[in-house]
């Protein structure tokens, strides 16, 4: 074991050792790198036009999108009303009373949908209500969100269900409770904090979701009249601006991008700042 | 006390039949637990149903096409001419790239995650990656465009080009947009999830195999590469399934940066254009049912393809999990 063998070996470690350390400061730089390039971008074209005014005619300036907000808001309601019973409910199966091999189904079956690609759901939700119908509308947007939903919330409930500790269960139980109330009452509400970040978390992350929605809500430059209609969203109108060769429009891409990052950043660290909390207690 | 009274004057419930049934229903529990199921059972029926209304909508150009599909190279509206070799090689190449530059950098960092950095830094900066995992894909997409295109035009396909311009890979001509773009914004997206199931499987390595090495007198690195990483060698191989199984599907970022020219190209400063690209630009515009049934088929295959790596990908994260990743 030569001096200059034992020398090359430790400059390898040191030279391994600090690449290792240069990428995952790189990888954090990155994340950085985007929220500066999206306030530096988007901030100066954030105006009090870009959330009150409707969409204007190339090359007038003063346009927004007030549509595209209230918009998204609709299709995440819906998404909500429609996914997250879902999810609840089949969390609480899994959690609470599936068998052996129906559990083992219903998960496999969970972590499939959530693992199909967004634009195949979109198409899924096509054939489902927009093709009967000849026509795009906010009911086949937020069909196509529900069913993003729906495994998130599966996941997050059963395991924070899961994680309630079995003396409770027991002492409610020695008391003489049923087990649906047990569950209604006990269970339900112990891991009521983390089953409430989850859906909080499944919801921002469907909210910045375009591919599903360009061919169930598509969009509209004007304000959408109940859930039959075709109607903006965000996401969508963020890629529509992009990709047109107008100044203005690129501007608008900027402050939407920023004002949706800003939303799904700040669903994502409130969350897991309530999580943190329950935990400590 | 009055428990027990209870308990006595409680009367012997029905033993068979309706009134056995209605009897347990009053209880609580049956209704509950038939609720839940019914919910539970209706994730079963969304997912049959969607495979089913896509094999039934694409069932047009399945019944014109056939197999040779997958190996005919033209997109042709006009004369209803569809093949989906184009848009599997746009899409296979685009990710390979993407897995290419990501691997190495998120196994690195999360090495350093793992073994070198303290706890608090290590969770701090797991946290700042789980954000990233949470951008949208349009932002990706948008930072694209704006940034990584005109990076790519002015700085490193030059860069690239100078040395390696020779070789098939890197000649033509370099617009901005194309497969190394694609790739490059993947690799993007996906290293958070390499770096947080990467550094999770390492983080239960057991401290013995690094302790063994350093006691055979291996450096730092040494035992890390050559003890602790073999060790979790299935779970991260797994990662990289699940790495590849999300940028197979991402339609927003690349379909913005990619080019849309469904070519197949060597040179990856080429346009190329992958499965979910042409649904989105396509989809809407489909005109004739034979154009719409190819696109739903091609989602059919980009479902297909997920289903597999995302079940390879379960399956050794599993074995990691459970096996304790004995390098075989």
């Amino acid at each position: 074991m030569s001096g200059t063998r034992l020398l090359w070996r430790k400059a390898v470690n040191n030279v391994m050792l600090s690449l290792t350390g240069v990428a995952a400061f790189g990888v954090v730089a990155v994340l950085f790198l985007i929220l500066g390039y999206l306030i530096w971008n988007g901030g100066t074209s954030l105006n009090l036009n870009f959330f009150t005014q409707l969409p204007k005619p190339v090359g007038e300036t003063g346009g927004g999108m007030a549509n595209a907000i209230v918009g998204s808001l609709k299709l995440l309601f819906l998404a909500a009303i429609l996914g997250l019973p879902v999810g609840l409910m089949a969390g609480v199966y899994l959690a609470e009373f599936g068998g052996k091999t129906f559990s083992f189904v219903i998960r496999y079956t969970t972590d499939l949908l959530n693992g199909v690609p967004s634009i195949v759901i979109g198409i899924f939700a096509y054939s489902l209500v927009v093709l009967p119908v000849r026509h795009f509308s906010t009911l086949a947007g937020g069909v196509a969100l529900a069913v993003m939903v729906i495994p998130i919330t599966v996941r997050s409930t059963e395991e924070f269900l899961r994680a309630v500790p079995g003396n409770m269960r027991e002492a409610a139980m020695a008391l003489g409770a049923s087990k649906w109330k047990t569950i209604a009452t006990v269970v339900l509400p112990a891991a009521s904090g983390g089953i409430l970040t989850g859906m909080l978390l499944s919801l921002a992350r469907v909210a910045g979701e375009t591919a599903p929605l360009l061919f169930t809500a598509f969009s509209n430059r004007f304000w959408s009249q109940g859930w039959g209609q075709p109607i903006a969203s965000l996401p969508v109108m963020i890629y529509t601006y992009a990709i047109a060769p107008y100044d203005d429009w690129h501007r608008q891409a900027w402050a939407a991008g920023l004002v949706l990052l800003g939303l799904v950043l700040l669903s994502n660290l409130g969350a897991r700042f309530i999580l943190a909390r329950t935990k400590a207690v | 006390m009055s428990a027990t009274a209870t308990t006595i004057a409680h009367e012997v419930p029905p033993s068979s039949g309706l009134r056995a049934f209605v009897h347990k229903l009053r209880g609580g529990d049956e209704i509950a637990h038939l609720i839940t199921l019914v919910f539970a059972s209706s994730i079963l029926l969304i997912t049959s149903l969607l495979v089913i209304e896509l094999w039934r909508t694409s069932h047009l150009s399945r019944a014109k096409f056939g197999w040779m599909f997958f190996w005919t190279r033209t997109w042709d509206p006009i004369f209803d001419n569809f093949g989906a070799a184009p848009f599997i090689y746009g899409t296979l190449v685009s990710s390979a790239i993407a897995l290419v530059i990501a691997v190495p950098l998120g196994l690195a960092a999360a090495i350093f995650l793992s073994e070198l950095a303290p706890r608090k830094i290590s969770d701090g900066i797991s946290f700042l990656i789980d954000l990233l995992a949470a951008v949208p894909s349009v932002i990706y997409g948008l930072l694209g465009i704006f940034i990584v295109v005109p990076l790519m035009r002015t700085t490193i396909g030059p860069a690239i080009k100078s040395v390696l311009g020779f070789t098939p890979l890197f000649s033509g001509p370099n617009y901005g947009v194309g497969f190394l773009t694609a790739g490059i914004v993947l690799a993007i997206m996906v290293v958070p999830f390499i770096i947080s199931v990467s550094r999770e499987v390492l983080l239960t390595v057991p401290r013995e195999q690094r302790e063994a090495a350093m006691a055979l007198g291996a450096t730092r690195w040494e035992s890390t590469w050559q003890a602790v990483v073999p060790w979790a060698r299935t779970g991260i191989m797994g990662s990289v399934f699940l790495a590849l199984a999300r940028a197979l599907g991402e339609t927003m970022a690349v379909t913005m940066v990619i080019g849309n020219d469904p070519k197949i190209t060597a040179s990856l400063f080429a346009p190329g254009y992958t499965i979910a690209s042409v649904i989105a630009n396509e989809f809407t515009e489909a005109t004739g049912d034979l154009y719409l049934s190819s696109l739903i088929e091609l989602g059919l295959v980009l479902f297909l393809m997920t289903f597999i790596l995302n079940g390879l990908a379960r399956i050794l994260i599993v074995a990691t999990e459970r096996g304790g990743g004995r390098p075989a």
